[in-house]
């Protein structure tokens, strides 16, 4: 499904990302429409996103991309697979 | 030339845009709200003025893709489309843009484009893009997306003459705008559909079709026009999935490519994003010891604010109520006239008036919170304690305001965009205990409860587990409704965390002002009417008891002080010897085998359906029945009759038997926990719903619980 999920790459969701970092989006997983909103809302491939921060009880996440923040569940972050930039 | 007489213009936008703002502005206190049938979203429509040209504006529901998934979001593309709805296509759209959010704005707009009417961009919050360090060259970008494009400042009425100019402008060039183009194997499917097809659509539908797997243009299209289309769908989305495209995907990728297309060389960004003044305060508000401790005060201030306010509200309306009585009574003979003025008129009004106060003031702190930003981060904060009820963070505001009371609490479930979580916090939100409770817990545990036992923590301890039913019980149901009867995928929960910003004292009032205005238009009917039919039915049949009472009170009146406790006691008994002859007697007697299984006789069944219109009724009701009059049970001497009239309260032919025990009054109380007793919560929700359906369900789900928790509590309890 979606997108050929290279073998030798390190697997990482959105999800997995620490507060303060930053991560360029790969790829996602799936094809319904949770990625359909979540791709509305410009998640695409290249983009790249920081990570502001987690809510008190550990979800959802806050993350900023292309001029503003968004909050999402990490259900749902869970279907974006990014690459941790240094 | 101008097609219609007056033209209409849209104005759709992104969520926190300033749209309603910008709507306000160019509408002034010229606005009315339409309604849809089958769709809980309000239009606004609003007629501008622009050098001697009137223009009709229509407001819709803020949204950030027109990729229609509910009816509420099919009205807007069917609005915008002039498809399946009684007015024509709109003669021109403006589209209002975050001039700091450039992209995700447009993201909208294209898709707005391609629906064929003329677009007026207006480019609102430069102010906030500047202080961003980011530079937009309007005239470029005008050119760029083909559309023209108007700065405006819609908190300050900047621009606002321009943007006017501009879209008559656009009505008469009439010149729609080209937009992003789909890929030509994805145009040759949309082809292919239009073959099967029994009849013509959009262009933009048959798209939204192909791209919107389970969305609702599927629902109704393939409804219309049969198996056919279903299957050519079908096969269409397999060979573009087999080509090697995730549908989810195609729109937002072309869109996306386009938007950046056309702003490059237009947009001049700092190298280095400054620290703002929002980035510091969302850091606070959101941190997990700071955040959570600001929210809680701020929760508790709400509800602090909307409890106290009912008590003052109250006061000043039981005096103007005892007035006005008094002055009828002295201006007519007894009658019914007289009655319905005093009891069911008086009541009536009292009953919806007595709203207003607590639904504008949490509406104004709803706005307040919405307008600077803290709405989002609260719901942030929430979400995770709010989805295990299935439900999300932006259910919990109005479930703590139905702490306080219902009404204002189901009409606050507006924030939630989500139609299924929306109407699943709309149907608990009852649950909750309000206010209005309070009167009937205190009466039975005053009265039944030796206040000594526990270590003389029995009231506060029955009172609380009560309280504690509804928290429990609410997203219980929560949970069970989502899995049933509002069954569906599980809602994204996306949600733009804005920029904070000062809120616009106008936007709260208006929002205040609004609510309660719409409270009494549209619940307040309602809840009117029936509180004179339940008047009536506990007036009739008259017999000559309101002769044999007026004599007594004529009597009464000449005698001292010290000498009129014979003359009350009769008129309270014939009081009680009227009501039981009622229509509304006589059919609690006969629903007496109903309650009897909850402990109940004829006259606790009587208080609980007359107390139909407000659960507090039936304190009066009960005061009636058991022939103390009604009375204020504030007051001491009268709290202290009624409490020895419940205890002494005995079976109708039954002297040794006590009527309240312990278990009796519990599952009185339970009862009264659980039911919806309260014709203004189900005014609100037929108001919120649109719909009778479901003010209906909520009453009989919410008697059903309350009848099997009365009946659990009574026998358990009478088996000690």
């Amino acid at each position: 499904m979606g997108f050929p999920h290279p073998s030798n790459m390190p697997t990482m969701t959105l999800d997995q990302v620490q507060k303060n970092q930053s991560a360029r989006i790969e790829g996602f997983i799936g094809d319904d429409v949770v990625l359909q909103r979540l791709m509305e809302m410009g998640l695409l491939e290249d983009e790249v996103i920081e990570v502001i921060g987690f809510a008190p009880l550990g979800d959802p996440m806050e993350i900023r991309l292309r001029d503003y923040c968004l909050s999402l569940r990490r259900s749902e972050a869970a279907r974006v697979r990014v690459v941790i930039l240094p | 030339m101008i097609a219609t007489p007056t033209p209409t213009v849209a104005l759709v936008g992104n969520p926190n845009t300033g749209k309603t703002t910008l709507f306000n502005a160019l509408a002034g206190m010229n606005q009315r709200v339409g309604n849809y049938p089958g769709v809980t979203v309000e239009t606004k429509k609003g007629r501008l003025k622009h050098c001697d040209t009137a223009i009709d504006i229509i407001d819709l529901p803020g949204t950030y893709s027109l990729a229609p998934r509910s009816p509420d979001e099919m009205l807007t593309v069917n609005l915008l489309l002039g498809h399946d709805t009684a007015e024509p296509a709109p003669d021109a759209v403006i589209t209002i843009l975050d001039a700091s959010n450039l992209e995700r704005n447009l993201y909208l707009m294209t898709q707005v484009i391609e629906l064929g009417r003329p677009v007026v961009v207006a480019l609102n919050m430069m102010d906030v893009a500047l202080s961003q360090g980011l530079k937009i060259d309007v005239a470029k970008l005008s050119q760029r997306l083909g559309v023209p494009i108007v700065p405006i400042q819609a908190n300050k009425g900047i621009g606002l003459d321009p943007l006017k100019a501009a879209v008559l402008q656009a009505i008469l060039d009439h010149q729609p705008a080209a937009g992003p183009t789909f890929s030509e194997a994805f145009e040759r499917e949309i082809t292919r559909l239009r073959e099967v097809l029994t009849s013509s659509e959009p262009n933009y539908l048959l798209r939204r079709l192909l791209l919107d797997v389970g969305g609702h243009t599927e629902k109704t299209l393939t409804k219309k026009h049969g198996a056919t289309l279903a299957n050519a769908v079908a096969s269409a989305r397999q060979r573009l999935i087999a080509s090697g495209q995730v549908l989810a995907g195609i729109e937002a990728r072309v869109r996306y490519a386009w938007i950046r297309q056309a702003i490059a060389g237009c947009i001049e960004r700092p190298a280095v994003r400054p620290v703002s003044m929002s980035d510091r305060l969302d850091r606070i508000l959101t941190h997990r010891f700071w955040g959570t401790t600001i929210f809680l005060s701020v929760m508790f201030l709400l509800f602090v604010a909307i409890f106290q306010i009912a008590s003052p509200a109250k006061w000043v309306l039981d005096l103007g109520r005892a007035q006005l009585a008094e002055w009828i009574v002295s201006a007519l003979d007894p009658g019914p006239l007289r009655s319905l003025l005093i009891d069911g008129v008086i009541k009536g009004v009292g009953a919806v008036v007595v709203f207003l106060p607590q639904i504008m003031l949490l509406f104004a702190i709803i706005a307040f919170l919405e307008d600077c930003g803290y709405m989002a981060r609260a719901a942030f904060l929430m979400d995770r304690l709010m989805a295990r009820a299935g439900l999300n963070g932006k259910s919990f505001i109005p479930l703590l305001s139905s702490i306080a009371c219902a009404v204002p609490g189901i009409m606050a479930a507006r924030v939630i965009e989500n139609t299924r979580d929306r109407l699943a916090t709309i149907l608990v939100a009852p649950l909750m205990s309000c206010s209005a409770r309070l009167p009937v817990y205190s009466l039975l545990t005053v009265a039944l409860l030796p206040a000594e036992a526990f270590g003389g923590l029995i009231h506060p301890l029955v009172m609380f587990c009560l309280y504690l039913l509804g928290l429990i019980l609410a997203p219980l149901i929560a949970l069970i409704l989502k899995s049933t009867l509002l069954r569906g995928e599980t809602p994204v929960f996306v949600m733009e965390m804005p920029l904070y910003k000062m809120p616009s004292f106008w936007t709260i009032w208006r929002r205040s002002w609004e609510s309660g205005w719409m409270f009494l238009r549209r619940a307040g009917t309602f809840i009117f009417a029936t509180m004179v039919l339940v008047w009536a039915a506990l007036y009739f049949p008259t017999r000559d008891f309101e002769q044999r009472i007026a004599v007594f009170e004529i009597e009464m009146e000449g005698k001292e002080n010290d000498k009129k406790k014979p003359y009350e006691e009769k008129i309270n008994e014939l009081q009680a010897e009227w009501k039981q002859q009622s229509i509304l007697g006589q059919a609690g007697k006969w629903i007496e085998p109903v309650v009897r299984p909850l402990g109940w006789d004829w006259r606790i069944g009587v208080a609980a359906l007359a107390s139909f219109p407000a659960r507090e009724v039936m304190v009066g009701t009960m005061g009636i029945l058991f022939a103390q009059g009604e009375g204020d049970i504030e007051e001491d001497e009268y709290r202290n009759d009624m409490n020895s009239a419940i205890r002494d309260a005995h079976w109708p032919g039954e002297p040794d038997r006590k009527l309240f025990t312990i278990p009796v009054a519990l599952s009185v109380m339970v009862f009264f926990a659980l039911c919806c007793q309260c014709v203004s919560t189900l005014a609100a929700i037929r108001r919120e719903t649109n719909s009778w359906g479901w003010p209906i369900f909520t009453f009989v789900y919410m008697t059903v619980l309350a009848y099997v928790g009365a009946f659990i509590t009574y026998q358990v309890g009478s088996l000690f």
